[in-house]
């Protein structure tokens, strides 16, 4: 049950990156990774989301449902530093674009995309190209897009980039509406997420890796 | 899938879209040879055919630099590689919807153009069908090029030189195929059925090879 990394390292050029990463989610848990700049946070996330290769160890999610393990990226949204949206197209048109391409995973079932807009707070202007927006908005909007289609696993990279104090604590809300519902949550953020049981994973950069875990 | 399918095919017409740039290109390519050549009706309608499908073989290859390149620049690739649906036939789809939204305008811009290389009737009708036929060829070739250029910054024209070779046998069977239809002692069906067959080949071939191309891309 859960998502489950095991010895995990990454290379980048010649160096290694990270290695000897394992943890372990189950639904509801949380984890949260801190680090320098350039300490291979992105990397590590790209790495579970299946968008790297891993240089060693492996990375599985074992659902509710069937019990058995598969890549993990099948059943995650990703959510990186690009908010995977068309500019020319207007928000409802990218939202519901998402929504059918993706699909619902077992175990869960998406937001309409009126509901998903009225999350992020910005209900009113679904119309709108999505280029016309401000950047913080077009985050907003980023972020509503986790909820059109269900996906048990979340990652995140620098999700609250752009935004401003009142969407931090949307964002809070939203990661915690995830977790309660039995969700699991990886992101590389700096934000205090505010929550309990969160873990917290410092990565260490170049030097080799240390992990510390802390409740 | 459908999904995908229109949102290409949107984004194809909206502002930026290749649609119209294509059909533009298209016309500035063939309207310019009869004030080259000269006055000569009869040499006109005799390359006419030859140069409509080099007029349309290069719009097709302009617009498909941004095939996979716009996706991956604002991280909807990264969403689409990590999906269960096997990545061939997002591949597949999306070379549809560039076809339907560039390509298909070229066919049916091809008559008008057509008349001002002096062609007959017969001759406007092969074009047409051969560039039917023949032209999703172009995209499925161009797509397996836009994915190994995918990574580059400005890989418009590498791609476009990259596809190169492979679309030559179209061009040369999709000329032949017309110079067949409106010359009596060619016959018009064998180059006809082997530009079919290239589409028929290219289209299973393609959007396997742009997907294995794509995976590296991520790394």
């Amino acid at each position: 049950m859960g998502l489950n990394v095991e010895n995990l390292a990454a290379r980048r050029g010649d160096d290694l990156l990270f290695s000897q990463i394992s943890f372990e989610l189950k639904p509801g848990e949380a984890l949260v990774l801190t680090g320098a700049n350039g300490s291979g946070k992105s990397t590590l996330l790209r790495v579970v989301a299946g968008l790297l290769r891993p240089e060693a160890g492996h990375v599985s999610f074992v659902g509710a449902a069937d019990g058995e393990a598969r890549p993990a990226g099948e059943v995650s949204h990703y959510l990186g530093h690009r908010n995977a949206m068309k500019p020319e197209l207007s928000v409802d048109e990218n939202l519901s674009f998402w929504q059918d391409f993706l699909g619902d995973s077992d175990g869960g079932k998406g937001l309409s995309i009126l509901e998903a807009a009225e999350e992020v707070g910005l209900g009113g202007i679904t119309h709108l190209p999505f280029g016309y927006l401000s950047a913080g908005q077009q985050r907003r909007f980023a972020l509503a897009k986790l909820l059109v289609a269900y996906r048990p696993i979340w990652i995140l990279d620098e999700p609250t980039a752009a935004l401003d104090a009142a969407a931090d604590r949307m964002f809070a809300r939203l990661v915690s509406g995830h977790l309660a519902a039995g969700g699991i949550v990886l992101a590389a953020t700096h934000q205090p997420l505010g929550l309990d049981g969160v873990k917290e994973l410092r990565m260490k950069g170049f030097a080799g890796t240390v992990q510390d875990i802390a409740a | 899938m459908m999904a995908l399918f229109l949102r290409d095919l949107k984004l194809s017409v909206r502002a930026g879209g290749g649609a119209l740039i294509g059909v533009l290109f298209f016309m500035t390519v063939v309207a310019v040879i009869p004030f080259g050549v000269g006055p000569d009706l009869n040499l006109l309608s005799r390359i006419g055919p030859a140069i409509v499908w080099i007029g349309a073989l290069l719009s097709a290859l302009l617009g498909l630099d941004r095939l996979f390149q716009a996706e991956r620049d604002d991280g909807s690739l990264d969403i689409i590689l990590m999906q269960d649906t096997p990545l061939a036939l997002t591949v597949f789809v999306k070379c549809l919807a560039h076809w339907t939204g560039s390509c298909l305008p070229l066919v049916i811009a091809s008559p008008l153009l057509s008349l001002f290389m002096n062609m007959n009737e017969v001759a406007i009708g092969a074009v047409m069908l051969t560039l039917f036929v023949g032209s999703p060829a172009l995209t499925f070739i161009g797509a397996v090029g836009a994915a190994v250029a995918v990574a580059l910054p400005r890989g418009g024209l590498l791609v476009s030189i990259l596809v190169l070779p492979f679309a030559i046998p179209v061009l040369i069977f999709g000329v032949s195929a017309t110079y067949a239809a409106v010359e009596d002692p060619a016959p018009f069906m064998p180059p006809f059925m082997i530009l079919s067959a290239l589409t028929l080949l290219f289209a299973a071939l393609g959007p396997v090879a742009a997907a294995a191309a794509l995976r590296q891309s991520s790394d």
